[in-house]
């Protein structure tokens, strides 16, 4: 969790207050929230349906650009692209750090000249989705699926979706958000969004070497101790150990973790009787949550994946919705 | 026009589907005029299972020119599509646009044995070749006025004229 990139907010919303680009969850006002997961509604249930399918983005083009490797995120934009008869392709641009400047721009005006009309950006730099957006050309909608420790407003807005799904409504919620918040992108745009949604209680838990220094200023609770942290808690949303982004000296081990923020369902028995246990996954099992939980009753994991997709479908729509919208009035006043 | 007179067009588009003689029809009205007309008809035709509703937002033909439409209730189809006879049902027929959507939406539920076209008013100006099996009344009307149903309660007709 790190400071974002300066301007986003005007940078995805343009001056009618459309939604061009979607890259951060931060300067989105509450109605824009729910028109997001209002949209994802009516595409929930086309995957049940005899065709999957919608011709909404028909003769559209999707470049999924993924500079990280994600499995789950990919074929999840992929499905919601070809839920929507878009045309899709993901790009595995591996790339050094160093020379990003340069070569992310060449990358991306060799796709912009194959005529694509959405890039959804996967990237371990935070700002990677951002700085696309700046240098792309103006018909293009730029989707942020995940940029380093900063944000992922698509797993945020699903993980939101699942919330209203199961409790309803957000002003009555106590939310525990618990484990690695330091090196979570999802973490961060989590707290915006049910903030912004009016969830009252907040809380993030976890050991003080994983929650960032500051992290209160952004109207959360901190606990340290993961039974006060989720004692009454409507809903639980674990986050995944990154042991990958992970430098020595921050957990002395993995069995020590699980030992005292692994979710188990003993320690779950202080939460509310109806709680319900999310994680974005990968599940680390055995290491910050039991498997007995991951599979149990409470668990909806799974059902975040499938919402997964009709989330994405709706930012897809509304952002090359919003370009219509655009070129539209281009045409009307050149005319 | 006054609401008893909406509903004896209602009356008189049931009279017309029951001449139609469809045998164990489903009901579908278009959101959002056309199901608070279809579910009237439901009544009226003592039709037993739930009715079903389209909102044909994602079927629409002009996505790349006005983008998405604000957000209505998500489509619902209470029953297995395919074999079915369906009444299709809509308040006003102009273009022809609406319904083809709604056909289009229609199939990718599964293959119907039959559609027939209900509406509670024609206006003419057709821009695809659809025609209504049955439609209560036919009104003329000039290229800047517009008829719209309101309610659900009372049901009115209003012709608005677009400056």
């Amino acid at each position: 969790m790190t400071t974002p990139a300066p301007s986003a907010p005007s940078l995805q919303v343009d001056e009618h207050g459309r939604l061009r680009h979607f890259l951060t969850i931060e300067g989105l006002s509450r109605e824009r929230l729910l028109e997001i997961l209002d949209t994802a509604e009516s595409f929930a249930g086309v995957g049940e349906r005899a065709v999957k399918k919608v011709p909404l983005l028909r003769g559209k083009t999707i470049i999924n650009l993924f500079f990280e490797p994600s499995t789950r995120t990919r074929t999840t934009f992929e499905l919601a692209a070809k839920r929507l008869s878009a045309d899709v392709l993901t790009v595995t641009v591996s790339t050094s750090s160093t020379k990003k400047g340069e070569s992310l721009l060449d990358t991306l005006h060799t796709l912009e000249a194959m005529h694509c009309d959405m890039f959804v950006v996967r990237h371990a730099d935070s700002g990677a989705a951002h700085f696309i957006a700046r240098h792309v050309a103006p018909h293009i909608s730029v989707i942020n699926g995940g940029d380093g420790r900063h944000a992922h407003p698509t797993q945020a807005m699903l993980d939101m979706f699942t919330i209203r799904r199961h409790k309803r409504d957000f002003s009555d919620l106590c939310v525990a958000i618990v484990g690695d918040v330091a090196h979570s992108r999802v973490a961060r745009s989590q707290i915006h969004a049910l903030t912004m949604l009016g969830v009252p209680d907040v809380r993030v838990v976890g050991p003080k070497t994983l929650i960032p220094a500051g992290v209160e200023t952004l109207g959360v609770k901190v606990f340290n101790d993961l039974r006060e942290g989720i004692r009454n808690a409507d809903v639980i949303m674990m986050l995944r150990l990154q042991r990958e982004r992970m430098q020595g000296g921050l957990l002395p081990s993995m069995h020590e973790y699980f030992r005292f923020y692994g979710l188990t369902e003993q320690k779950l028995s202080v939460a509310k009787s109806d709680a319900v246990v999310m994680h974005p996954g990968p599940l680390n099992r055995g290491v910050e949550i039991d498997s007995e939980v991951a599979d149990g009753s409470r668990s909806v994991i799974l059902q975040q994946v499938s919402y997964g997709i009709a989330i994405r479908m709706a930012v897809m729509s509304i952002t090359l919705g919003s370009h219509a919208q655009a070129e539209r009035e281009r045409e009307r006043h050149a005319g | 026009m006054s609401a008893a007179q909406v509903d004896s067009l209602v009356s008189k588009l049931a009279e017309g589907l029951r001449e139609l003689d469809i045998r164990d029809p489903s009901m579908v009205g278009i959101l959002t005029g056309g199901v608070w007309i279809a579910e009237l008809l439901r009544t009226r035709l003592q039709i037993r299972e739930r009715l079903g509703s389209l909102n044909i937002n994602f079927y629409r033909d002009d996505f790349t020119r006005i983008g998405l439409h604000p957000r209505v209730t998500p489509s619902d189809l209470p029953f297995a599509v395919d074999g079915r006879n369906i009444i299709l049902v809509d308040d006003v027929l102009h273009t022809g646009r609406t319904i083809r959507a709604a056909l289009n939406e229609i199939f990718d539920y599964g293959r119907p044995a039959r559609v027939v076209l209900a509406t509670l008013i024609d206006r003419g100006g057709r821009e695809l070749p659809i025609q209504a099996d049955v439609a209560a009344k036919k009104v003329t009307l000039g290229a800047d006025e517009h008829i719209k149903l309101t309610g659900p309660d009372p049901l009115d007709l209003v012709i608005q004229t677009v400056s």
